[in-house]
C-alpha cells in the first residue's frame, strides 16, 4: 500500500482536503479524490495537454505534477468556470463556434486559453496559436478553436466596455 | 508498485537520499513523472530539494547563473536573457515551459534537450555534487551521475554572437528533427576567431561539431566562407532514428540548416 498524505488545495475557489497516495499525480487526485473529472488523462506524457490546469495562476499539466507538491496551492479547472449556471465566455464561444467535436481536448484547451486571456485580454491570432501549442485536438483541425478564443476575447472586451 | 515523494530543504540532503538505488531526482517532472506514468520500474522514490535558490537567475558582471530549477518560462521572460529565449521557447508548449527546468534538460535524451544544446554551445559550467565541471564532460558522464545538479553558469555572449535554431515539422511546437546552437566570435573585419557549435538529435545527447568549428576559424560568414563547416558538420555524428525522422534524413539536412543558421 502506498503511503497516504494529506492534501489541502483551493479548488476553483473552494477549500478542499483529501488524503492522496504519495507519489500520485494531481490528475489522479483531482479525478479520483476530488471528483473533478474535467481534466482528462490523454497521453500521461505531457504531449496532449488534455490534463491542463492552472496552479497558482500558472498553466501546468496535472499528469506530470505530483499531487502532494500542490499542498496549499490554488487549482483552477474548467469545471469551476461556469458561475451560477452561466457559462464563461470561453465556454460559450467554444459551444457556439463548434470548437468541440468529441470534447476530450476541450477542458485543456479552455484552460490554456484562459491562462492567455488572463494575461493578454486581446491577443493576436498568432498569440492564440502559440498559447494552444501544447494542446492536441484530433477532431476540429484547430481553426474553430482558435476562432472561439478570439471570439471570447472580443466578448470579454465588450463586457468590460 | 507504490511510489513516494521525499522532499528535502537542501541539495546536499537530497543528494544523500539519491544514493538509494530506487531513487530518482525530481525536477519539473516532465521527464521523471512521465517515466513513472510510462511504467518505469527502475525507481519508486521521487527525491526533490525545495531550496528556493534553485529557482534563482543571477547575473553578476558578465556571468549568468541559472539555478537548476529555473524553468524555461522564467528564461523566456527574463529581459537580460533575450538571446536565449528562442532556445527556451523551443521546449514544449506553454504548460511544459512552466514546469521544465534547466537541470532536467541537461539529462533529456534525444530528441529532447534543445536547451542543453544551447548551453553546450555557450560552453556552460555545471555545478554538480559540490564540483563545477564543463558541460562537455558533464554530458559525457551524465548516465553515471548520482549527484544533483544545482546550477549552471555561462558568460553573456557579445551581441549577435549566439545563434540557435530548432528544426521541427510541426509548428509552433513539435519534436526536433535537429537543433543547432552556435557561439561565434568574429574579429573587426568579420573573420571567425572562435566557434562552438552544438548539435541536438545528432547523437543520444547534445554533441559538439568540432570539425565544423575548426573549419570556420579565419573564415567569413559567407556562402564560400562556411562551405568547409557545412561539409564537415556531420563528422562524428550518429543521428537518432525516431518517428519524426530517420538518421539518414537528419544527416542529409544537417548541413542545410547549419548553412541557414550561419548566414542568418
Amino acid at each position: 500500500m502506498a503511503k497516504k498524505v494529506p492534501l489541502q488545495i483551493t479548488l476553483n475557489g473552494e477549500e478542499r482536503a483529501e488524503f492522496v497516495e504519495s507519489g500520485s499525480t494531481l490528475l489522479t487526485a483531482l479525478r479520483d479524490r476530488f471528483d473533478d473529472t474535467s481534466p482528462k488523462g490523454g497521453c500521461n506524457q505531457g504531449t496532449c495537454g488534455a490534463c491542463t490546469v492552472i496552479i497558482d495562476g500558472e498553466l501546468r499539466l496535472a499528469c506530470l505534477t505530483l499531487a502532494e507538491m500542490c499542498d496549499g496551492a490554488s487549482v483552477q479547472t474548467t469545471s469551476g468556470m461556469a458561475k451560477g449556471g452561466v457559462l464563461h465566455p470561453l465556454q460559450r464561444a467554444f459551444m457556439e463556434g463548434f470548437a468541440a467535436q468529441c470534447g476530450f481536448c476541450t477542458p485543456g484547451m479552455i484552460m490554456a486559453a484562459k491562462a492567455l486571456l488572463d494575461r493578454v485580454p486581446n491577443p493576436s491570432r498568432d498569440e492564440v496559436i502559440e498559447a494552444l501549442a501544447g494542446n492536441i485536438c484530433r477532431c476540429t483541425g484547430y481553426e474553430p478553436i482558435i476562432n472561439a478564443v478570439l471570439e471570447a476575447a472580443r466578448a470579454n472586451s465588450h463586457n468590460a466596455a | 508498485m507504490p511510489l513516494s515523494l521525499r522532499s528535502f530543504g537542501t541539495v546536499e540532503e537530497a543528494s544523500a537520499a539519491l544514493k538509494a538505488p530506487n531513487a530518482r531526482y525530481l525536477g519539473g517532472g516532465t521527464l521523471v513523472v512521465r517515466a513513472a506514468n510510462e511504467g518505469d520500474l527502475t525507481f519508486d522514490t521521487f527525491v526533490r530539494a525545495t531550496d528556493a535558490r534553485l529557482r534563482n537567475i543571477e547575473i553578476t558582471g558578465s556571468t549568468v547563473t541559472l539555478g537548476a530549477s529555473v524553468t524555461m518560462a522564467q528564461i523566456v521572460k527574463h529581459p537580460a536573457l533575450a538571446f536565449l529565449a528562442p532556445a527556451a521557447r523551443a521546449v514544449g508548449g506553454p504548460a511544459i515551459r512552466n514546469m521544465a527546468s534547466v537541470g532536467g534538460n541537461l539529462f533529456a535524451p534525444a530528441p529532447y534537450g534543445d536547451f542543453a544544446v544551447a548551453l553546450l554551445a555557450l560552453g556552460a559550467r555545471v555545478d554538480v555534487g559540490g564540483k563545477t565541471v564543463d558541460i562537455d564532460r558533464f554530458l559525457a558522464t551524465r548516465d553515471e551521475s548520482r549527484d544533483v545538479v544545482s546550477a549552471v553558469h555561462f558568460e553573456l555572449p557579445k551581441e549577435g554572437a549566439f545563434r540557435f535554431a530548432k528544426v521541427s515539422r510541426v509548428k509552433p511546437k513539435g519534436v526536433a528533427v535537429l537543433s543547432i546552437g552556435a557561439l561565434i566570435e568574429q574579429d573587426g573585419a568579420g573573420a571567425v576567431k572562435a566557434a562552438r557549435i552544438a548539435l541536438g538529435c545528432m547523437a543520444d545527447r547534445p554533441m559538439r561539431a568540432k570539425a565544423a568549428e575548426k573549419a570556420l576559424i579565419g573564415s567569413m560568414l559567407t556562402e564560400d566562407g562556411i562551405a568547409g563547416a557545412a561539409a564537415t558538420v556531420g563528422e562524428g555524428t550518429e543521428p537518432i532514428t525516431d518517428p519524426v525522422a530517420s538518421a539518414w534524413y537528419r544527416a542529409e539536412v544537417l548541413p542545410v540548416h547549419l548553412r541557414r543558421l550561419l548566414l542568418k
